[in-house]
């Protein structure tokens, strides 16, 4: 039998309901019993800009996305203008006959750019300068093109149905039971429709076997999920994309059920800026709550000097850090990887924190309750680092098992017996019993300035080295207590061993297995523990390896700087990408085959994707 | 047993200069505590930073010492995880003012129910005295080298109009008054802020002990000194919004205004307005979230022998396909 891997596209002006689209399309492949990736791209932009998604499905576990489109579905000129060139020669494209006759000058949203290009592409081709050249340009390589005139089907759907207001319909979902009827005769019309007209296209969605428990999932979700499973019971926030999801999909839960007990809740606290969050989430931590906050680069920003005292007065506590590209505004809706060094280094002075990223949404279930227990086993901020393209990341996953999930307190005191407790008592393993705000004889003292063992304010000499490296000790406690596997995950080492971290995994995997078919061994090792830095481990896995690839969505090669500094061994080749676009497995397929044959510059940088 | 006075006060060495009004303020909210009979481990104090940051390590109850500005944000998210601590922010006026008064303005739009000081100056002190958010402009206090550019912010029109339910003012060197204000303050169900008149002995050479007592100003007849610090409750100002109606909480809200500008040679102390009928925060959580002051964050139960204990089974189902 053949397999299935399908990508498809649909797009259109932001807010014409692609979204709502592209999800019933990936519900509706999942419940086939068939694997979905997708992703979302759109611009700064309430109504009007460009947005598509991409839904790829496959029978098998699919972790990525590729280069080319199977199927594309325009709303729009824009749509045509941007991804028809990417349509496989085998593929086709479905859009409103009303369209070709739209010319390369009356999409204002088309960048000037983006403009001359398209220009220079048709004009090298002999073609006018509209949808219809471009469409011709498809046709002659082999693509079908389905151009349906929308206002005849409306038409018709309203003759038929009986319906007036179908021709009126502007809503393309809608939790109301009315439009809702109105989507289900506008499906069934659809399907009758393509059947008939489109006999000959050779792609299909079988249903297959379904695995029991899947679920279709984004990677806020995740968070958000793991968050409620493992306790955090209290998350501040400011509106920032593309953090925000999670904390309104918290908000949106924030009555459960709380087994033997009464129901639970999450406060979720939006502030006025992002200083004033994550000083919310020390207050709240003092208290003994789990908290955090989600943010993203420039909200992250703010928060760092706050990191700092939370250093330095050893709260634990929860960052969640959904990168974009940067710097500043930088591409607000786009994805990267841009914040792996600051993210270590934010704040001044020396203290300790922990920075743990997840490659997958799956992962993300899990780690999001790891670094809950590692901030209050060991009493510092752990910043965990996701991005964009997890955060809007829909995927078929197995369900997830809070059963798995372990909720370590570390040395958080429930009682207190005698007076003369010492918050930060110098003990062996430089951590010391945790009182909290209310806690009966747990009075304690709090201060950004140096303090003793109580928390008063001391500028003495000593106590001040003392307290410096019972903090930091802390850090080489981390390394010995955090389990290799939570360290880095080795997907086996080779000759060519490719060092990552976050959400390139999907991608990279996938790209494995691509050169695995043709016979090639490609070593993968995912860094999860970015800081402190977990030098014997990987040490230890690149025994075998003689060339390492450092693969990461920045420009600087943030991971790769990190790996010269800490490692023997140098980084020989990197494969970067910072146009804002997540990687495909494609496009890593073909950079790793050009080093695995020797053809490769030390620096392959990537840009597929509108 | 009663807690004592002396329960309240830490042994910790306090290095305000001698005179500072900062004494004056430590001591009213140990005799505010004392009074109130609140036992320690229920009340933490909250300090920006600047002198008056210190007062945290004077009180021997929980002392949080955050960062400059941000006071009310630390303060705000301990009580809302547990709203059964007295919990009390003081800061300078620089700190809350300057630098963090974006804070100050939501935390009025919140109302969270709790008490903030701030120990107005005129002046940064610790930093060698230049000008703060509330000197007058033109003003020159001592180490300035020119006089001041900027016009003096209104603390208590600012928390009128920002939301505060509870806005007064207190003088230093008036501990009994000022202790009496900071019960009310604590008393109060919302946000209360006191804004307490500190003579800066060291760096605000103008606003002095003595030009507060009206020495620069004496009565031609009887040739006594005018004191410029009165009380409202003895000219018969009745700050309180008794009824909600949009006439009458107008009406309070404008004489507060009014009372608050003020200021050359008669400056008004007391309550200027208060309303309890504007619901704090924690109520407006608890309308969503039923149970919230019963089982806050701080208390929830979140897990049984290292096992989560939320039920997400539900939202799970959901995801299935």
């Amino acid at each position: 039998m053949q397999s299935t891997d399908i990508t498809w596209v649909i797009g259109g002006p932001q807010g014409s309901g692609v979204e709502s689209a592209a999800n019933i399309f990936a519900r509706a492949c999942a419940v086939t019993g068939l694997q979905i990736f997708g992703k979302r791209e759109f611009y700064s932009n309430i109504k009007g800009e460009h947005s598509y998604f991409a839904v790829r499905v496959s029978d098998k576990k699919i972790r990525s996305n590729v280069k080319g489109i199977t199927l594309l579905v325009a709303f729009d000129a824009e749509t045509l203008f941007r991804h028809v060139e990417d349509v496989y020669d085998d593929g086709a494209i479905i859009c409103d006959s009303d369209l070709a006759q739209i010319k390369v000058d009356e999409v204002p949203t088309l960048e000037a750019l983006f403009k001359s290009r398209l220009v220079e592409r048709l004009s090298s081709k002999n073609k006018e300068f509209s949808v219809q050249g471009l469409l011709d340009i498809c046709k002659e390589r082999g693509v079908t093109i389905h151009l349906v005139s929308f206002k005849d089907i409306l038409a018709s759907l309203a003759e038929e149905t009986q319906n007036p207001s179908v021709k009126k319909q502007v809503a393309i979902f809608s939790s109301k039971p009315k439009i809702a009827e109105l989507n289900k005769q506008a499906a069934n019309y659809c399907y009758n429709f393509a059947t008939v007209k489109f006999p000959k296209f050779k792609y299909s969605i079988p249903e297959i076997q379904k695995e029991s428990n899947t679920i279709l999932v984004q990677g806020f979700q995740a968070t958000g999920l793991s968050k409620m499973a493992c306790g955090c019971r209290f998350q501040s926030y400011y509106p920032i994309t593309p953090a925000s999801d999670e904390s309104v999909f918290l908000e949106s839960k924030e009555v459960f059920d709380v087994k033997d007990n009464r129901p639970g809740s999450t406060l979720v606290v939006q502030t006025e800026d992002e200083i004033s969050a994550i000083g919310m989430v020390i207050g709240s931590a003092l208290t003994g709550a789990r908290s955090a906050t989600s943010t993203s680069g420039p909200g992250f920003s703010l928060m760092a000097e706050a990191l700092g005292w939370a250093g330095i007065n050893e709260v634990p506590l929860v960052v969640t850090l959904y990168q974009r590209s940067g710097p500043s505004t930088g591409l607000p809706t786009r994805h990267g990887q841009d914040d792996l060094m600051f993210a270590i280094h934010a704040g001044h002075g020396d203290f300790p924190k922990i920075v743990y990223a997840s490659g997958d949404v799956e992962e993300i279930f899990y780690d999001t309750a790891k670094c809950f227990n590692f901030a209050e086993y060991f009493q510092m901020p752990v910043i965990h680092m996701l991005d964009k393209f997890l955060a809007s990341t829909i995927t078929t996953c197995k369900r997830f098992d809070p059963n798995l999930i372990t909720i370590d307190r570390g040395k958080l005191l429930e009682k207190i017996e005698n007076d003369g407790y010492k918050r930060f008592s110098i003990t062996e393993d430089g951590i010391s019993p945790r009182s909290k705000l209310g806690l009966e004889n747990g009075i304690f003292w709090n201060s950004g300035d140096e303090s003793d063992e109580f928390g008063h304010i001391s500028e003495d000499p000593i106590n001040r080295v003392q307290m410096m490296n019972k903090r930091a000790s802390k850090l080489d406690l981390a390394l010995k207590t955090i389990t290799k596997e939570d360290q880095a995950i080795s997907f086996g080492t080779a000759e060519f061993c490719v060092l990552s971290w976050g959400s390139t995994k999907g991608p990279i995997l996938d790209a494995i297995d691509m050169l695995k078919k043709e016979g090639f061994n490609v070593g993968f090792i995912q860094l999860k523990l970015l800081q402190p830095f977990p030098t014997d481990r990987i040490k230890s896995l690149l025994k075998e390896t003689k060339i390492i690839i450092d693969i990461e969505a920045n420009q600087a090669a943030q991971l790769g700087s990190l790996l010269n500094e800490h490692l023997d061994k140098k980084v020989d080749y990197y494969i970067l990408k910072y146009t804002g676009r997540p990687m495909t497995s494609t496009e890593i397929y073909d950079s790793l085959k050009k080093i695995l044959q020797n053809e490769a510059e030390k620096t392959q940088v990537l840009t597929y994707g509108a | 047993m009663e807690p004592k006075l002396a329960d309240y006060k830490t042994d910790v060495h306090n290095d305000w200069c001698p005179g500072c009004g900062d004494f004056g303020i430590v001591n009213a909210i140990q005799m505010a505590l004392t009074e109130m009979k609140i036992p320690r481990h229920m009340v933490a104090i909250f300090s920006g930073i600047g002198c008056s940051g210190k007062t945290s390590h004077f009180l021997n109850v929980f002392g949080v010492h955050t960062l400059h500005g941000r006071v009310l944000t630390f303060a705000q998210g301990a009580k809302l995880a547990n709203p059964d601590m007295t919990v009390i922010a003081a800061g300078g006026d620089g700190d809350g003012l300057g630098i963090g008064a974006g804070h100050f303005v939501a935390a009025g739009r919140r109302n969270v129910d709790m008490a903030y000081i701030i120990f107005n100056n005129a002046v940064y002190g610790l930093t060698k005295g230049q000008a703060s958010p509330t000197l007058r402009l033109g003003e020159k206090t001592k180490s300035l080298p020119n006089p001041n550019v900027n016009q003096a912010v209104n603390p208590i029109a600012l928390a009128i109009a920002s939301g505060f339910t509870f806005v007064g003012r207190a003088y230093a060197y008036d501990v009994r008054q000022l202790k009496d204000l900071i019960i009310a303050a604590i008393k109060h169900k919302g946000l209360a802020f006191l804004d307490v008149l500190q003579p800066c002995p060291t760096y605000n050479d103008i606003n002095t002990r003595d030009w507060f007592a009206g020495l620069d100003n004496v009565d031609e007849i009887t040739q006594k000194p005018k004191p410029r610090i009165y009380k409202l409750e003895e000219t018969g100002y009745d700050p309180m919004v008794h009824y909600g109606s949009e006439s009458e909480v107008n009406e309070k809200l404008t004489q507060g205004l009014i009372k608050s500008n003020e200021w050359d040679t008669k400056i008004p102390t007391g309550i200027f307005y208060q309303n309890e009928l504007v619901a704090p925060y924690e109520e407006r959580i608890a309308d969503r979230v039923p149970n919230y002051l019963e089982n806050p964050p701080a208390i929830q139960p979140i897990s049984s022998d290292g096992k989560s204990i939320t039920d997400i089974s539900k939202i799970l189902d959901s995801l299935e396909v």
